[in-house]
């Protein structure tokens, strides 16, 4: 009986990408992946053999329910073109006939690395490429989903939730509160370091906090890493390599590795809290030695 | 608590009795067991007392809008000012706190109990050093800078070896401890 209900029809436009948020989809869990493409109709994307052309979407006036976009926009032809046209002319065709747009990933939200192209400097998110007009017929304000890549569960749940409620509120940048509310901080399995602060000694090790040294920003990035974790099993922090701060509209940054200090001092502190409020408390549990923290898990 | 602060540093946290205390305070001993369980709590109590007096004075001039040199100015010249017009503040530090480590050791070990003072020179030394200000190093030399120059001073001071008024060494000072700071592109 399902099979007479009409899935919501989803298509994939690609604009300037590393294709990173496709590999990231397909990596999904097998299950929610399979749930996924029975709840959906998927009938265009560039890296799956799909029955439908970009060139019958360009043309063709059905319509879509979700526009799902992966990369930067940019204006500039000689920098990109697909089905000889400018990226940002086959987006607007494609979003006028899109109840949703969705930004998969950095890029497609507000530029991500590409911006950082100098030979080009029109090189722009969905929301700056497309003025009132151009999303007129959208039902729902651009979503963005920021990462580099964006965790395909974020993708899925983001589609689930719109086709069940129709909408799903989104925090000042248009990212959906549900996910980007919780910090990459959270559910951090180096917490207890974090708080007795101490710090790790390299990469890759069980032991230690990433914030003091190399440059985490799990205490200032809006994501639910920790929460879902990545391939089922783990996340860059949990690992022991520093959280680069992907979801934010500033990556990425110089020196991510590394923590910016002054004479020291961390130069940024968790998100919300007051310089004065972290150092006293830093300052104080730095105090303690807690031997257990100071040991290797498994000798 | 000025009156404790006093007779410690006069007398030395080991030939200071309760009953000094007490008196000097104007209660009685049984009183003052209310207050303190030992000598030692009261020890620990004073540093809390005595240094947040330096960081009250050290947070109001860090949230003025002035430049990190003239921050490192005004707080020498208000240090010094505290030598001198309430000694037993910085004796205490120095020849209670400093001098009987074992005293402290429990509870006020590290920076627990002097922790709101330096929490304001981490942010002078932070703010000076993001806006350019103060060259970047490591935090211990530069707080050490700071610390035993205006400690160095409070102790001449102390020693009555100084031949002018505390006050007329102040820009001296702060000079010196900001060139040993500052930024040099």
């Amino acid at each position: 009986m399902n099979n007479k209900i009409k899935k919501p029809k989803i298509v994939w436009l690609q604009a300037i990408t590393c294709n990173g948020n496709t590999h990231s989809l397909l990596s999904a869990n097998a299950n929610r992946l399979k749930l996924f493409l029975d709840s959906f109709d998927l009938v265009y994307h560039p890296s799956l053999t799909t029955d439908t052309l970009l060139n019958d979407l360009l043309i063709e006036k059905n319509e879509i329910d979700f526009l799902l976009v992966e990369g930067a926009i940019t204006s500039n032809k000689d920098f990109f073109q697909i089905s000889d046209q400018g990226i940002n002319e086959a987006l607007k065709k494609l979003v006028l006939k899109s109840k949703y747009l969705i930004a998969i990933g950095s890029c497609a939200s507000y530029g991500g690395v590409h911006q950082k192209f100098e030979q080009n400097d029109d090189i722009c998110g969905l929301t700056d490429a497309l003025d009132e007009t151009d999303i007129s017929y959208l039902t729902h304000p651009i979503i963005n989903l920021t990462g580099c890549p964006v965790h395909p569960e974020w993708i899925f749940q983001t589609l689930f939730s719109l086709k069940e409620y129709k909408k799903v509120p989104l925090d000042e940048k248009g990212r959906p509160k549900e996910i980007y509310s919780y910090l990459a901080h959270h559910g951090c399995t180096r917490n207890e370091y974090f708080e007795w602060k101490v710090e790790a000694k390299s990469f890759g090790l069980k032991e230690g906090c990433l914030f003091y040294e190399q440059g985490c920003r799990g205490p200032m990035t809006h994501s639910n890493c920790n929460k879902i974790l990545w391939n089922d099993v783990n996340t860059k922090t949990r690992a022991g390599m520093p959280c680069i701060g992907c979801t934010e509209f500033d990556f990425p940054r110089n020196n991510m590795l590394e923590t910016k200090k002054n004479i020291g001092i961390p130069d940024e502190v968790p998100l919300g809290v007051t310089k004065r409020a972290y150092l006293s408390l830093a300052g104080v549990a730095k105090t303690f030695k807690i031997d257990r923290l100071n040991e290797k898990i498994i000798k | 608590m000025e009156n404790a602060l006093k007779l410690f540093s006069q007398k030395g946290f080991y030939n200071t009795t309760i009953p000094d205390i007490a008196k000097a305070m104007k209660m009685s001993v049984g009183n003052m067991y209310n207050y303190f369980s030992s000598k030692e709590e009261l020890a620990k109590f004073a540093i809390k007392y005595s240094t947040n007096i330096l960081a009250n004075d050290l947070r109001e001039i860090n949230q003025m809008e002035i430049s990190s040199r003239d921050k490192v100015f005004l707080f020498t010249r208000k240090y010094l000012e505290n030598v001198q017009d309430s000694p037993e503040v910085i004796e205490y530090f120095l020849r209670v706190y400093l001098s009987n480590r074992e005293v402290f050791n429990k509870d006020c070990e590290g920076f627990l109990c002097v922790s709101e003072f330096v929490t304001e020179v981490m942010i002078l030394l932070d703010e000076g050093a993001a806006k350019n200000e103060f060259r970047q190093q490591e935090f211990f030399p530069a707080f050490a800078m700071i610390m035993g120059a205006l400690g160095g001073f409070a102790f001449l001071s102390g020693e009555k070896v100084l031949e002018k008024d505390i006050a007329f060494y102040s820009d001296d000072v702060a000079e010196n401890i900001y060139r040993a700071l500052k930024y040099e592109g």
